[in-house]
């Protein structure tokens, strides 16, 4: 362990010091008294240390620790859009949880350390650090699940997605280790050269349950059970922040796997993640029809988009992983607009997630319910909102990689996936007048909707440069 | 005036933002300022659109007044017209002011809807100028959203039902097209529209699936297209949420419906289907012919069947739109300037038929046939208008109905009499439905104890109605005015579908003869 090892992953100890200095100084002084005051902070670091990791990346790629650690420029695309979205749904709960009594210090801390385990995972050029990253985040996020204890829904909602959360961590081990048995390393870089265009069955088997326990964390069908659950149980900032930061590490995440270990197999793993994408995408789309509780269906929202996002992986190329990243960034910044809105719907004070409560919502705030309905038209991927683009780049990529009929599938999901998009532009737009809803005066949640909104809107004349940076970042992994 | 098209396109669009931001209240000055807004911008934009027409040189076949800009993934922002599509952007600027005009009634959210229109504007004539792939299907498709919006808000007793067909029927047709169109961008690299008119897909035979596809390739292409615009045109079979969603939407809904975004199906016809997939057009030519008559004939029998006033026009619409594919497939000069022909003044004469519904709907807020009888005897202004429009729809000779049908009739009848026996005895059937239709609405005596009070049009109504006489007369007597602008394009356009074909062949027989 050189000093050099130690510069490389500089901001992952920032945070992690951060989080320790933080909770020990909260611990002793007070209780809940500095919660307000730790998510402020939290949240800025998050940005400071996004811009740092964004500004200093030059191009170059580095590595520590002997290769279990890369520093590249497509995990810094990846780490910027985590701690940004990290950063936003922390200032967006946070009116939230304080009015409703939930806003214990710990919530910001646990945050800090899910995000550092997403940066290791994002970051992991080995099974052994992918593994670490990985449970990191999901420890958090277990406790942050049930972080109202006296709910029976959302420790319900915690202890599912440890039972299952643990379920898959096992898959992954034991394809891990089927991995290590057959490859001799844990390495990817050693991985990759023993599995250059066939690879013994073994290490086949331990990648078809590296690529299960993964599915879990991006919640691809059929692995998709907790989402809706944890989804609806979790308080809702918490809910918004699984629709987005961890979908994005664990995203990344099946990338590099898929590219820096498997890379050389890509045609035994292609299939799989196809077929991963196309049941995403279809199931995802259907069983969001019945839904009546908007969290749950945003849910199955997430799980179609995830579909449509391993569609950009199952490409297999460079182009692929680029349609993916620049999926997922448009995917978060439009959840991160849409659960504002969420958030922010109540009755008398109390949230309601009804969406019947929508009723003729575009009467009492036409301003709030023009951003949602083009987010929600954005989310369905009709043009010419930016959600469009995001579907037009996998659809792309899927084309050139010979995957022809999983565009079309994919196309035909989201004709299907419109349906209940359109139901809640019914309700707000020409649905009968009914039990309203208000929704706050929140600025914080206002100016989010509303710059969500509008990044769609305007993002379609030069996407803000994203488009090239997700391309740089995109041909640093696949070589 | 070197971006014109661009700013026609834009300036409805900026109203709207206008209307969105500035524009607070509900009161009656509120109102009054929307309206204005509206009619104000598109009326600007009918002005500035005259330009184009005198800028535009028939005899020059290439797109004129071209934009470029680079965007996003290698695509373009490019925009330009050429004989095909001019006469279509002015039939929008031209129809869009009259819109607006009949709206003037409106009580209920007129902010939100002025804008939805002024948004639909823009949309529409983007589709009409857009000289890229994807630019083209941005438009295509954001038009359903306002669309959406305005059948919602403003239409009728089952309005929701009407405007989730109209959604999504369209949007699965289009997303075909749209995996088609990233399938181009990956075969020709480019989306440049006049680009891609010039590149030859392969047209190879191969099998998917077991299935032996002729024209491969091409013949694919040319199908997930058609998928799209058949549903737009509406062709039968496809075309049953046509009358759902005229019935529903209200009057000016049903004018931009029937004048404008309908022809959006034929101007793809024409600006993709023909000149790009040679092959595939004429590998699938019988079957969209067949489908043409079969429209013709069906939807004029259905319409005599109806009872709903809009109902009937909207599958009148269909049965004049079948004359327009038939045209564009009979794939000869009097067939594809018979089908532009058809198209304009369709724009005119079904538009001004639904104004004509509105005009007795916004007095007895009913559409039923059977509730009215006799207006003629309180409403002579009315009579004479609504007859007018009726002859035009049948076709009369001296109005431009007659033109469209009988130039695409010629054109058909030199290449598939049987297609133009079928094709001709919907004449008669229009005749059937169209002249019933004034029969129980406008003549007899007037016997219904609530039409006893009913007043005749006032002057904004007649005044919305002149144009569209002047235009309807006009085409009629003097249809050069249109095939002198389209002409020279429709020869190039038939030119090199002619070439292409006949080099398709010569490379086919090469390689059955080197087998």
């Amino acid at each position: 362990m050189t000093a050099a090892d130690l510069n490389v992953i500089l901001p992952e100890i920032v945070i992690s010091l951060y989080a320790i200095v933080a909770l020990l100084g909260a611990a002793y002084t007070s209780q809940d008294r500095m919660a307000g005051l730790l998510v402020w902070l939290t949240a800025a670091l998050f940005v400071v240390v996004a811009f740092w990791i964004g500004a200093t990346g030059d191009g170059s790629t580095r590595v520590a620790f002997g290769g279990m650690f890369h520093d590249d420029g497509f995990a810094r695309f990846a780490k910027v859009v985590i701690l940004l979205s990290a950063a936003s749904v922390l200032i967006l709960g946070q009116d939230y949880m304080a009015r409703r009594d939930l806003l214990r210090f710990e919530f910001p801390l646990l945050i800090a350390l899910c995000a550092v385990g997403m940066m290791m995972m994002v970051s992991a050029g080995d099974l052994m650090a992918l593994y670490m990253g990985l449970e990191l985040q999901s420890l958090a996020l277990y406790v942050v699940a049930s972080l109202r204890r006296d709910n029976a829904k959302s420790t319900e909602a915690g202890l599912k997605y440890f039972v299952l959360g643990a379920l898959s961590s096992g898959l992954l081990l034991y394809g891990a280790s089927l991995t290590y048995g057959y490859a001799g390393t844990t390495l990817f870089t050693g991985i990759i050269a023993s599995a250059q265009d066939q690879a013994p069955l073994g290490l086949l088997f331990g990648l078809v349950f590296i690529l299960s326990g993964l599915a879990f964390k991006v919640s691809a069908v059929p692995f998709h059970m907790w989402t809706p659950d944890v989804y609806e149980g979790a308080p809702t900032p918490v809910t918004a922040f699984f629709a987005t930061a961890p979908k994005m590490a664990a995203m990344a995440l099946f990338a590099r796997v898929m590219h820096d270990a498997f890379g050389g197999i890509v045609g035994d793993w292609q299939q799989i993640v196809a077929l991963l994408s196309v049941l995403s995408m279809f199931l995802g789309a259907i069983a969001a029809i019945g839904q009546k509780d908007i969290k749950r269906l945003m849910a199955y929202s997430s799980i179609s988009h995830m579909g449509f996002a391993l569609m950009g992986l199952a490409s297999g190329t460079v182009f692929g992983v680029q349609a993916m990243l620049i999926y997922m960034a448009i995917y978060v910044t439009m959840n991160i607009g849409t659960f504002a809105f969420i958030l922010s719907m109540e009755r008398d004070g109390q949230p309601v997630t009804d969406i019947e409560s929508l009723n003729m919502y575009s009467r009492a705030q036409p301003g709030r319910a023009m951003a949602m309905l083009i987010l929600l038209f954005s989310l369905a991927g009709v043009p010419p909102l930016l959600g469009f683009f995001g579907k037009f780049y996998v659809l792309r990529a899927a084309y050139e990689g010979g995957l022809a009929w999983l565009a079309v599938a994919g196309v035909i999901a989201s004709v299907i996936g419109a349906f209940y998009y359109l139901r809640l532009v019914y309700y707000m737009y020409f649905g009968e007048e009914g039990d309203g809803m208000e929704t706050g005066r929140s600025p914080i949640l206002w100016g989010f909707l509303m710059a969500s909104a509008a990044i769609m809107l305007l993002g379609i004349i030069n996407m803000f440069g994203v488009e090239s940076i997700a391309q740089a970042a995109a041909a640093t992994l696949v070589n | 005036m070197d971006n014109v098209l661009s700013m026609i396109t834009f300036i409805p669009a900026i109203a709207a933002l206008i209307l969105g931001v500035f524009l607070r209240g509900e009161d009656e000055a509120a109102q009054r300022n929307a309206k204005w807004v509206a009619l104000i911008a598109t009326s600007l934009t009918f002005l500035i659109s005259l330009f184009i027409l005198a800028e535009f040189d028939a005899s020059n076949t290439d797109f004129q007044l071209v934009e470029e800009r680079e965007w996003l993934l290698g695509l373009k922002y490019k925009m330009g017209v050429d004989g095909i599509s001019v006469l279509f952007v002015l039939l929008t600027t031209f129809m869009m002011p009259l819109t607006i005009a009949a709206s003037w009634k409106v009580k209920t959210r007129v902010k939100e809807y002025m804008i939805a229109f002024l948004i639909l504007e823009t949309l529409m004539l983007g589709v009409f100028m857009a000289l890229d792939l994807v630019l083209f299907y941005l438009f295509f498709e954001a038009g359903l959203i306002p669309m959406f919006l305005i059948i919602g808000i403003w239409g009728g007793k089952e309005r929701i039902y009407a405007s989730f067909k109209f959604f999504l029927y369209t949007f699965l047709g289009s997303v075909l097209m749209l995996v088609a169109m990233v399938a181009m961008f990956a075969e020709a690299g480019t989306t440049d529209i006049p680009t891609l008119m010039n590149h030859t897909f392969a047209s190879e035979n191969f099998s998917v699936l077991g299935v032996h596809i002729v024209g491969g390739m091409q013949t694919l292409m040319f199908l997930a297209f058609f998928a799209s615009f058949a549903v737009k045109m509406p062709m039968w079979p496809v075309h049953t949420w046509l009358p759902d969603a005229h019935v529903q939407a209200p009057t000016a809904g049903s004018v931009v419906l029937a004048a404008i975004l309908l022809k959006m199906g034929g101007y793809g016809f024409l600006r993709f289907s023909l000149p790009m997939f040679p092959v595939g057009s004429e590998v699938m030519t019988p079957l969209v012919l067949w489908m043409s008559a079969i429209a013709i004939v069906y939807t004029s029998l259905v319409a005599l069947a109806q009872e709903d006033m809009k109902k009937l026009i909207a599958y009148s619409s269909v049965a004049h739109m079948g004359y327009v594919t038939m045209g564009i497939f009979a794939a000869n000069q009097q067939g594809i300037d018979g089908a532009i022909f058809q198209m304009i003044s369709h724009g005119f004469i079904s538009g001004a038929l639904f104004l004509c519904v509105g005009v007795i709907y916004d007095r007895m807020h009913t559409r039923d046939i059977d509730a009215y009888g006799g207006l003629v005897n309180r409403m002579p202004a009315y009579a004479l208008i609504f007859m007018f429009f009726t002859m035009a729809n049948v076709g009369l000779p001296g109005t431009s109905g007659f033109i469209g049908e009988f130039l695409t009739l010629v054109g058909i009848f030199k290449v598939n009499t049987w297609v133009a026996l079928v094709a001709t005895s919907g004449v008669i059937l229009s005749a059937a439905y169209a002249l019933w239709l004034y029969r129980r609405v406008v003549l007899g005596d007037l016997i219904k104890e609530s039409l006893k009070s009913i007043t005749d049009m006032e002057g904004r109504e007649r005044a919305i109605f002149v144009p569209l006489v002047v235009m309807t007369l006009l085409l009629g007597v003097y249809p050069s005015l249109v095939t002198d602008i389209i002409g020279p394009s429709v020869t190039a356009l038939i030119g090199n579908y002619d070439t292409a074909l006949a080099d398709a062949h010569a490379a086919a027989q090469l390689a059955g003869a080197s087998q």
